[in-house]
């Protein structure tokens, strides 16, 4: 019997046991990647606050080529860890992969300074100066971009509300010019919670999305982070699945503009 | 036609689980037509607390009350639509369900039930 049929059966005999890292891992070794991810997303779930878990899941999905979803992985890792080495290489070099090597030197950076001696990625900063001409620069990185208004032409359409409740981008405003920001974000606090319990209690997995139609306005609420919503509303002449799109997009850009912000 | 003979037709929808009304004000199961699996007093407090909330979070943008609400998770959702003020008609669903068409199933509930 090899490593993988006794690490199957010991998950099919316990699968709450963490069996599953090893099996997962060892898949993705040996270039099972659609089987080591299954196992592993399977393990994610039912342990969400596990950064080894995440961790796990993106380094699959970078195997996979599939980018933007490690960037989701790794990012949850470092909500769960701020110090997690891996996390903070992965996402550097996928800022690398993608053309952001301003991104790319932060994290790198920050893995250094996490890990003196990991030479691993001392080398890959290295690499990263040489190839941009950069040199470290310290000091904090301020985001530059407000994630809801790059994306809104028509401003009031979205907000990013923390789990109490804060508003953190974005507004609605009437027609009158008032600004109801705050007063959407503090309806919306609980929201997320509510969702996640309803949804585990139904067995259901970890909520992703809510979409409200009413006569005259389809709303979408997110969750980019686990510790913050986002809602997105249009009027209804907009088709419900445009908006879902819209959505996917400001999901995507509220948590890179999160992570940077952390 | 009776609550429950709109149910068993929401479940018949291909990929719906379970159907059941729920009182808005105390989120109590009215009618079901549930799966052994489901829990229906669950279901019936939390979107009816789920439903409280979007229809406040309408008010506030000066709209009228939600349609439609669709909780969307990994491994399934759940959809609800109010059947007059008092009453919402809900239907658990799989992820493979065809949303389209549980939606319209789902709104037709709803205006029997009115």
């Amino acid at each position: 019997m090899d490593d993988i049929q006794a690490l199957t059966i010991q998950l099919a005999r316990d699968p709450s046991s963490l069996v599953f890292l090893p099996l997962a891992e060892t898949l993705r070794r040996r270039g099972q990647l659609d089987a080591a991810l299954t196992v592993a997303q399977q393990g994610a779930t039912r342990y969400p606050e596990m950064a080894g878990a995440w961790d796990l899941v993106a380094r699959i999905r970078s195997d996979l080529g599939e980018g933007d979803l490690a960037f989701d992985a790794w990012t949850t890792v470092i909500r769960l860890d701020g110090e997690h080495l891996g996390a903070h290489k992965g996402l550097g070099f996928l800022a690398y992969r993608s053309g952001d090597h301003r991104r790319s030197l932060r994290y790198l950076q920050r893995a250094v300074d996490l890990a003196p001696e990991d030479g691993a990625a001392r080398t890959a900063l290295e690499r990263v100066r040489e190839a941009v001409g950069a040199h470290a620069v310290p000091g904090f990185p301020e985001p530059t971009i407000d994630p809801l208004t790059a994306l809104e032409p028509d401003p009031g359409a979205a907000v990013l509300v923390d789990r109490e409740g804060r508003l953190l981008a974005g507004g609605v405003r009437t027609s009158n010019g008032d600004d109801l920001g705050d007063a959407i974000a503090a309806a919306l606090a609980g929201v997320s919670r509510e969702a996640e319990r309803a949804t585990r209690l139904l067995g259901l997995g970890g909520w992703t999305r809510i979409g409200v139609e009413g006569d005259d306005t389809n709303v979408e609420i997110r969750t980019p982070t686990p510790d913050t919503v986002l809602l997105m509303f249009r009027v209804s002449r907009i088709p419900s699945g445009r908006l879902i799109l819209l959505a996917d997009r400001a999901e995507h850009e509220s948590r890179r503009w999160l992570e940077e912000l952390r | 036609m009776t609550l429950s003979a709109v149910l068993d037709d929401l479940t018949r929808e291909p990929g719906v689980r379970g159907a059941l009304v729920v009182s808005v004000a105390d989120g109590l199961v009215v009618a079901d037509a549930l799966m052994e699996d489901v829990d229906g007093g669950a279901v019936a407090a939390l979107t009816s607390s789920l439903l409280r909330r979007m229809r406040g979070v309408a008010q506030l943008l000066g709209q009228a009350a939600p349609q439609l609400v669709h909780l969307v998770g990994g491994e399934g959702s759940l959809l609800a639509a109010p059947a007059g003020e008092e009453l919402l008609v809900v239907a658990v669903a799989r992820p493979e369900v065809n949303v389209g068409a549980v939606r319209l199933a789902l709104r037709r509930a709803a205006e029997r039930v009115r």
